[in-house]
């Protein structure tokens, strides 16, 4: 085997060309990185809001909550259903929810974003654990309270603990905050269902969430919505849901990770280029070395290591520029409901590690012809090259 | 003597784009163990792609040629790459000498193709700079070299495996007078002292001096043979 040594010093003895190399492969690495940490941000913001278990109500064609409306009515009929499951009083696991989009200042944008009121009962809790509450205290029920997520107060003016904010003719009082876990409550403000909707006027709910007692209940009462003609609801899972909404933004991101495909193409033509350079250089001592009894094998992966150490350093490069994005927080419009979602950017070890084997794959494709190019030359040639 | 290397009939033919170009046709000779051969002649006459084809980095077009009774001119690609490890030592007009790495570590650079361990690699590579009189250079690089310098590494690098041949092309092509009578000298002592089996190409007759017997090619011909010393080494096949 060719010591490592060959390479390294190889690498050093060019260290100009060595060093764009690596800048080049980081650059496409980190923007491909960013893209990543920015699905993986938004997919968790959105993918692990749901849960597989709980049922998500929604009136028939309605994509979002805020677009959909559950009336009381028949909010009364699918509580009543059986197989639903029961709390420690012995009532049925259903959240009733009002879903408002509205507009308030930005702490950075006095125009503001549209942030998602959420109207809920305890059940909101019960059936979403990971919600909870990290300072202050809960509303209480009928009044003007609210509670925000944490991402909502670092965000958006006025909505500190003790804050007052106006909503519509009513102004609310922030009495809490919660913490959701980077899911997509995480960007939304908290209130009393019944006051909410009769300070907005609403005389339906948007959304039901039910807990079923087992799988075979989930079949059940999604069958018994179905068929009753009165209600015109559609179930799903709250899973589902979320997975749906992110569908709005899949096609942004699809197109993104186009482009870094060609960027990472980019990359492989940069390192053969870079690569049949530094073996063309080298054609005599390559061919003195198979003189001496070295194999075409030994050659090929000679170079391909020199290739790929350069992509890996490119790769840890890339994550290097890539890292101040992470946990940047920011958000995006949902194009569906028109609400922000907060998400952070998240270059976490699997977006890193991704990263690091795209970088040694191109580095390893790059390599490769520029390898066997210099292994299938004739030793005798070779040899005469200056 | 022992017949070490047997050349039969050996042909060479390039291809240039359409044309063939014959380099060698038809030569016959017999190299003996022990023996210190100087292959002359002009340019194109064929030497270096006989010494090639000796060397095992080139196959013959026809004909044969057996070293130590093994036909090498059958030999696989990969089975002349082992070939060369064990048995071929190289020097080159231009020393050819990985520059990025230091004397000590282009003379190893042939035995990490043996099973020697670290130790005793490292054994032999003192061993074989001494003999070229370069111990106290061993972590210099080629750049900090003179040109004699680096074709003693080169020469160190030749036989630190303690290869059955010797191929050297042109070894003082690069050199002065005064390092190439050097490097002549070296290869020499190697030859009387350590019995080794040399081929070299020179287009040099002052080198030439130095071996057993030299060989003249024109045309790809073997033409005439002058010897030195080495004269009852030459064998009736290779005369006739």
């Amino acid at each position: 085997m060719i010591p490592l040594k060959y390479n390294i010093q190889n690498l050093k003895a060019r260290s100009v060309s060595t060093l764009m190399s690596i800048f080049g492969i980081g650059i496409v690495i980190a923007v491909m990185l960013s893209m990543m940490a920015l699905y993986n941000g938004v997919l968790r913001a959105t993918t692990t809001s749901g849960s597989k278990d709980s049922m998500m109500v929604l009136r028939e064609g309605a994509q979002a909550e805020v677009s959909s409306w559950v009336t009381k009515e028949a909010y009364r009929i699918i509580r009543a259903l059986p197989g639903i499951q029961k709390d420690d009083k012995g009532q049925p696991l259903v959240s009733p929810e009002i879903v408002i989009a509205f507009k308030i200042p930005k702490k950075d944008d006095p125009k503001g974003a549209n942030v998602v009121v959420r109207g809920i009962t305890p059940n909101a809790f019960a059936l979403r654990p990971y919600v909870k509450l990290v300072q202050g205290r809960m509303f209480r029920p009928a009044t003007n309270e609210v509670i925000v997520a944490r991402r909502i107060r670092e965000r958006f003016k006025n909505t500190d603990l003790g804050d007052t904010f106006k909503f519509g003719p009513q102004t609310w009082n922030v009495v809490g905050v919660f913490d959701a876990a980077g899911t997509a409550f995480a960007s939304e403000i908290w209130a009393d269902v019944d006051y909410l909707g009769e300070a907005r006027k609403r005389s339906a709910y948007s959304s039901l969430l039910i807990q079923p007692a087992d799988h075979a209940a989930f079949e059940s009462i999604k069958a018994a919505i179905k068929n009753d003609n009165r209600l015109k609801l559609q179930v799903k899972t709250e899973y589902q849901y979320y997975v749906d909404q992110v569908n709005g933004l899949l096609g942004i991101v699809i197109l993104v990770f186009i482009v870094t495909l060609f960027m990472v193409a980019a990359a492989v033509l940069a390192t053969m280029n870079t690569m049949f350079t530094a073996v063309s250089s080298r054609k005599r001592e390559l061919a003195t070395m198979r003189a001496i009894g070295f194999k075409r094998r030994a050659i090929v992966g000679a170079m391909i290591i020199e290739s790929a150490f350069v992509a890996f350093l490119g790769g840890v490069m890339g994550i290097l520029l890539a890292l101040p994005v992470n946990l940047i927080s920011t958000g995006t419009v949902n194009w569906q409901t028109f609400s922000e979602v907060a998400f952070n950017f998240r270059v976490d070890q699997v977006v890193a590690s991704i990263g690091i084997v795209l970088a040694v794959i191109s580095g390893v494709l790059g390599g490769l012809i520029p390898a066997i190019s210099a292994a299938r030359m004739p030793i005798t040639r070779a040899l005469r090259e200056i | 003597m022992e017949v070490l290397v047997r050349i039969e009939n050996v042909k060479k033919i390039y291809r240039r784009d359409e044309f063939d170009v014959p380099v060698l046709n038809g030569v016959s000779v017999d190299v003996g163990r022990g023996d210190f051969l100087a292959l002359m002649g002009p340019s194109g006459s064929g030497k270096t792609t006989l010494l090639n084809l000796i060397a095992g980095i080139d196959r013959p077009t026809g004909g044969r040629i057996l070293v130590e009774e093994k036909e090498i001119s059958r030999f696989s690609e990969t089975q002349l790459a082992s070939w060369r490890a064990r048995h071929v030592g190289f020097i080159f007009q231009l020393y050819n000498l990985i520059p990025v790495l230091n004397a000590f570590e282009n003379v190893e650079l042939p035995l990490l193709l043996t099973k020697l361990s670290r130790k005793e690699r490292r054994e032999h590579v003192n061993t074989a700079l001494n003999i070229v009189g370069l111990g106290d250079r061993m972590f210099h690089y080629p750049r900090q070299l003179s040109g004699g310098q680096e074709q003693r590494v080169a020469i160190a690098r030749a036989i630190v495996t303690d290869p059955t041949i010797i191929v050297a092309d042109e070894p003082t092509g690069d050199l002065d007078a005064r390092n190439a009578e050097e490097v002549l000298n070296l290869l020499q002592r190697l030859n009387d002292e350590f019995q080794k089996t040399i081929i070299m190409v020179t287009h040099d007759p002052k080198a030439a001096q130095h071996a057993r017997r030299t060989l003249h090619l024109e045309k790809g011909m073997l033409v005439e043979m002058l010897t030195g010393a080495g004269m009852e080494a030459m064998s009736a096949r290779a005369e006739a």
